[in-house]
Parts: structure tokens; C-alpha cells; sequence
């Protein structure tokens, strides 16, 4: 394992800045939201997570498709320069994962999604200090969790022990680096058992599915929606969501086709020409929700849909607990 | 791999008003490239995007067979943005379009087989797709029997190459209406019931049904009675949809996205999937 000071870490991201386009995230009014930085000066002491998943650095909130002008289409598909995503936390790499089965999936490619995919760089920060609401262990993750990084930052105060994860990242890792003595190593080693014991959620995975499977109809879903008021907010800011619209904007016959994020929560999302909707209420909406995570996207690609982020649970305005609404369900 | 979101340009070719308050039209698409076209490779119960510059698009099922070559037939009944504005469209004008998208009939499985095909409405854009398809390999199918029904005379689909289907030997046409006008000679009542008299055998039998709500939630339990098993009816289903490959999560029935793993599907997959349709 390597390491280099904070100090000397700071010049290292600041000399990426000549090839790469550097996201990182920025603290703004106390909320933090990955943007391009143009002078690193370390990463903020406040951090603990974005307040936006860094999912749309790959699958932006509003992205034009393409533009046409009198039948002409000129797409947006094209990404340029290369960039480096810095601070990304292990839950958050490990839903882009999750995100690369629908996005880049066998049958049709995504390339809008692909294209931003393969030009980024992926540096984690490992959590020291999960949150109350972090839950990443209960679904294969962990506060030291490599997976969809390609390097791993520990924060050991003074300097960063670095754990290249994939060649992608080796490659950049040029320069200032020494390599960790075993007593910083050991020392890693320690903040990731204190952090992974200061997750105090856990939530037993196995059997949810299953129950599910047999729920579709129980009185359960009438009653967890009734507190719901359908903001959308849990599945605009869910790392691992990935509904959106398509709409065009245009006068005449000049303008752009975009997609936004969306949320099967809205009753819009599913209602049809003829005043038909398939799920017309919050009960059903919150149930698609509730299966698409934990049903759906496990019949299809063999994971759960849910990274234990805990962005849902902070920004619920009603005070949803994905956490007791999985509890719950393993004792229906 | 070409990116799945982006348009190919066609025009718009013939233009027909198909029912008498004029709510369905049909449009006739033509390739403007030749590379598109011969690329463009589908099957009766498939779909399109059709994207009206400036207004957006809509999923439509293609009314045309593959057998037919030159152009892609679409009806369009008139109900919101998109196809209020192709209801403007003159021949000429230009449009865009993606697919061919989502599954088809299985029309492989209907060889040797007798077909009894059951539509209602505007809904039987595919299934025309479908007949003509079977009619142009007529020798690998045995009998052939069409059941449609609509409202009136005048909201018929298709009414002239109905009375050319009618005049046909090796084809068994039933056409009814809920209500004749004065002139109307033909079958009067719903779907279900005249599906009830003409009785298809469901022997070496499979049935493709598509309609209204209403009229395949009373005509599936004529079939089942009739002795059809589920397994072996087939319909196509209506959803919203956006992306049409699966990606944009609006037009799910449980793990199966109606865009992509649909809208084709027999009814022993149907019964397995929750019923939020």
C-alpha cells in the first residue's frame, strides 16, 4: 500500500488538473455536491456525503440527448476530456455498479451513461465516521468497501494510506508516492474496525425477497403510504434510481430532446393517454418502489437494488425508514 | 452499436382517416435513407417510437407486415400531444422514428397450427400486422379465424381490406359492431359473445387477442371455457413507455419492463405477474 501527505496530496490532484477534469465534493451553504474544482485545496473536514449521489456524474439530473433542427439530429453522445471523481464514498461506488447492469446491459447500451462511465476515474475516500443512517454493511458493502472504485483513500490524519483498486487508477499514480510503513498500515487496519462498529444498523437481507414475493396484495402497503406525501425526494437522491422522462424542448421545428430524472413515486409517471393508470395511488407507487429495490431488480440481476447509503431516510420529510419498513417486512 | 435514442428520419407517405369522427388516422411511413431500411428488421407485434419535431414521441404498434415492403404502417387515435400532432401531418413531412422495439407473436410457433385471431377497438393495428403476415405464408398455417368488433360501422379499422379478407376462402372473418347503423348487414354485439357463438375449436389452436380492457377481461374466461389453455392465448399490452429499452422504469409489470421483455405475452406468463396493468 502507498501513501502520500495531505499536503503532498493536494499537489498531486492539483497536477491531475492538465489531463483531468477534477469533481470533487464542494461545500456549499453546509451541503456538499461533487462539482469541477479549480484549485484543490483537500477535501472539507464536514464531509461525510453528498447531498446528490455522484450517480449523476454519469446520469446527469438533466442531460440533452440530442438536438435537431428541421429533422436534422445531432446527438450529445460524445463525451470530452477524461475526468477524476474524488471523494467518492464506498457506498456510493458500489451503486454505480448496480447502475452498469441497467445502463450498460447486455441487450441495449446506454452510451450516454457508458461514455461518462469509461472516461472517469474513480478515487474513494473509506468512511471513518459512518453516520447514524449508514446501513452499507447490512448489503455486502462496508465503510472500506473497494468495490467499484479504482482507488481507495484512507484518511490516517496526516496523509492518506492509497489502495489501488484497478489498473485504470494505478495509472495515475505518479510521483509524491511513498510506500505505507506497517505501523500506518496497522493502523488502517484498526480505523476500519472502529468504523465498521460504529455501523449500529443492520438489517438482515436474506428472506426480504422471498417475503415479498408472496406481499403483493397485503394490507401492509396501504398502511406505509398513508404517512407518504409522494415528494420523490427518496428516489431522486437514490444513488441506485434510475427512472427518468424524456421530453423534447423546442420551438417549431428546432430544439433538443432531454431526459430528467423521475420517480415512480409521482402519480404522472405511469398515467396513460386514455386517463388509465396503473398505479394510481400511493399504495401502489410505494410498493413499486419498495419492490423494484428489494424484488424486481434481484429477479433480474441477482443483487439488491439498495447500497444502505441512508439518503432517504435523512431527506424524508415524513420521517420514512427504509430500515424499519424492511424490518417490518420480515416479520409479515 | 448505434445508440438506441436516436431518431432515423422517415416521411410521411399516404394519409387515410380510418373512422368516422376522424379520432383515427392511418399514416404510412417511408424510409429516407436505404441503409435504414434495409436495416430495419421486424416482426407483426412490435413497436416504434414516432418522434413529431418540436412535440416529442409516442410508442406506436406497426400496423404494416413485414411482408410488405416500402413503408411502416401506424394508426394513431388522437389523445394527446404527439398524436394530435401527427393528425396534422401531410404527406411529405418529416418525422423520426426508433425501433423496431419489444417482442413480437410468435408467429413461428403458430406453423402447422390453427390461429384465431381477437381484436377490438383501434387495438387492432398489430393484429392486422399479424393476419397479413399469415396470409402471405398462408401454406404454413391451417385455419384462420378473425374476430373484430367495434363500436359502430364507422369506427372500424381497415374496412376495405376487410371486405377483401371477407370475400376470401381461406379465411374465416367475423366483424361485429355493439350497435348497427341502417345499413349494416353484419354481426351485431360484444366481442365475448360472438367469440362464444363462432366458437374456435382450440385444438392445434392458438389464439392472439388484443382490445380494450374490458372486452379481454370478458373474452379470456370465453376462451379458457372454450378449452384454450393459457399457454396458448396470447395478447399484447398497453403501457406507458418513454425509453422503450427497458431503461427509463415506467412500464414495468413486476421484473418485466412491457417495452422490452413485451408487450407480447401469453396469459400463463400473465397469471405468474402481479395485475397492476
Amino acid at each position: 500500500m502507498k501513501k502520500i501527505s495531505k499536503k503532498e496530496m493536494n499537489k498531486f490532484i492539483q497536477s491531475l488538473m492538465a489531463d483531468y477534469t477534477i469533481l470533487a465534493p464542494v461545500n456549499i451553504e453546509g451541503i456538499f455536491f461533487f462539482k469541477p474544482v479549480a484549485d484543490f485545496q483537500g477535501i472539507d473536514g464536514e464531509y461525510k456525503n453528498s447531498k446528490k449521489p455522484p450517480k449523476e456524474v454519469f446520469f446527469p439530473q438533466t442531460e440533452t440527448m440530442f438536438k435537431y433542427k428541421d429533422g436534422k439530429v445531432e446527438s450529445t453522445e460524445k463525451v470530452k476530456g477524461k475526468r477524476i471523481l474524488l471523494g467518492v464514498r464506498p457506498c456510493d461506488a458500489r451503486a454505480n455498479l448496480l447502475l452498469d447492469n441497467v445502463f450498460a446491459g447486455e441487450d441495449y447500451e446506454d452510451i450516454y451513461y457508458t461514455n461518462k462511465r469509461e472516461n472517469t476515474i474513480i478515487i474513494g475516500l473509506a468512511c471513518n465516521e459512518p453516520s447514524s443512517t449508514c446501513f452499507c454493511s447490512s448489503f455486502g458493502g462496508g465503510p472500506f468497501s473497494k468495490e467499484g472504485l479504482d482507488i481507495l483513500l484512507i484518511d490516517i490524519k496526516d496523509s492518506y494510506l492509497v489502495d489501488t483498486v484497478t489498473d485504470k487508477g494505478g495509472k495515475i499514480l505518479t510521483g509524491e508516492f511513498k510506500e505505507a510503513t506497517d505501523k500506518e498500515v496497522k493502523l488502517a487496519e484498526k480505523i476500519k474496525n472502529e468504523a465498521e462498529k460504529k455501523i449500529k444498523s443492520r438489517i438482515r437481507i436474506e428472506g426480504i425477497k422471498e417475503k415479498l414475493d408472496a406481499m403483493f396484495d397485503d394490507p401492509f402497503w396501504d398502511e406505509l403510504s398513508e404517512r407518504c406525501i409522494g415528494c420523490g425526494i427518496c428516489s431522486y437522491l437514490c444513488p441506485t434510481c434510475h427512472c427518468f422522462d424524456i421530453q423534447d424542448e423546442a420551438k417549431n421545428s428546432q430544439g433538443r430532446r432531454v431526459r430528467n430524472w423521475d420517480s415512480c413515486m409521482f402519480p404522472l409517471f405511469t398515467l396513460q393517454a386514455s386517463g388509465h393508470n396503473p398505479r394510481p395511488t400511493g399504495k401502489e407507487r410505494m410498493r413499486q418502489r419498495i419492490m423494484h429495490k428489494f424484488n424486481y431488480f434481484v429477479e433480474n440481476y441477482k443483487e439488491v437494488a439498495c447500497v444502505g447509503c441512508g439518503r432517504c431516510i435523512i431527506n424524508c420529510p415524513v420521517n420514512i425508514d427504509i430500515r424499519k419498513v424492511l424490518k417490518k417486512i420480515l416479520t409479515i | 452499436m448505434r445508440n438506441p435514442y436516436l431518431p432515423i428520419p422517415v416521411k410521411v407517405g399516404r394519409v387515410f382517416v380510418e373512422s368516422e369522427d376522424k379520432t383515427l388516422k392511418t399514416l404510412d411511413l417511408l424510409f429516407l435513407k436505404k441503409e435504414d431500411e434495409e436495416n430495419f428488421k421486424f416482426m407483426p407485434g412490435q413497436f416504434c417510437e414516432i418522434s413529431v419535431w418540436g412535440k416529442g414521441e409516442a410508442p406506436f404498434g406497426i400496423a404494416s407486415s413485414p411482408t410488405e415492403k416500402g413503408f411502416l404502417r401506424f394508426t394513431v387515435n388522437r389523445v394527446g400531444v404527439v398524436t394530435t400532432a401527427l393528425h396534422y401531418l401531410k404527406e411529405g413531412d418529416e418525422v423520426g422514428l426508433r425501433g423496431p422495439l419489444g417482442n413480437h407473436y410468435p408467429v413461428d410457433l403458430f406453423k402447422g397450427k390453427n390461429v384465431v385471431i381477437i381484436g377490438g377497438g383501434f387495438a387492432f393495428t398489430t393484429l392486422r400486422a399479424l393476419t397479413k403476415y399469415l396470409l402471405d405464408f398462408r401454406q404454413d398455417f391451417k385455419d384462420i379465424t378473425v374476430i373484430y368488433g367495434a363500436r359502430t360501422p364507422g369506427m372500424l379499422l381497415y374496412k376495405k381490406e376487410l371486405n377483401k379478407w371477407q370475400r376470401r376462402e381461406d379465411l374465416k372473418v367475423y366483424i361485429t359492431v355493439d350497435k348497427g347503423d341502417g345499413t349494416w348487414q353484419g354481426l351485431t354485439g360484444f366481442v365475448p359473445t360472438i367469440v362464444e357463438k363462432v366458437a374456435p375449436s382450440p385444438k392445434d389452436a392458438y389464439a392472439v387477442i388484443c382490445g380494450p380492457p374490458v372486452m379481454i377481461k370478458f373474452t379470456l374466461p370465453k376462451l379458457i371455457n372454450l378449452g384454450f389453455p393459457p399457454e396458448r392465448i396470447y395478447t399484447s399490452l398497453e403501457m406507458r413507455m418513454k425509453c422503450g429499452i427497458g431503461k427509463c422504469g415506467r412500464c414495468n409489470i413486476g421484473r418485466f419492463y412491457v417495452c422490452k421483455d413485451g408487450p407480447v405475452f401469453n396469459c400463463a406468463q400473465l397469471e405468474k405477474l402481479p395485475k397492476e396493468y
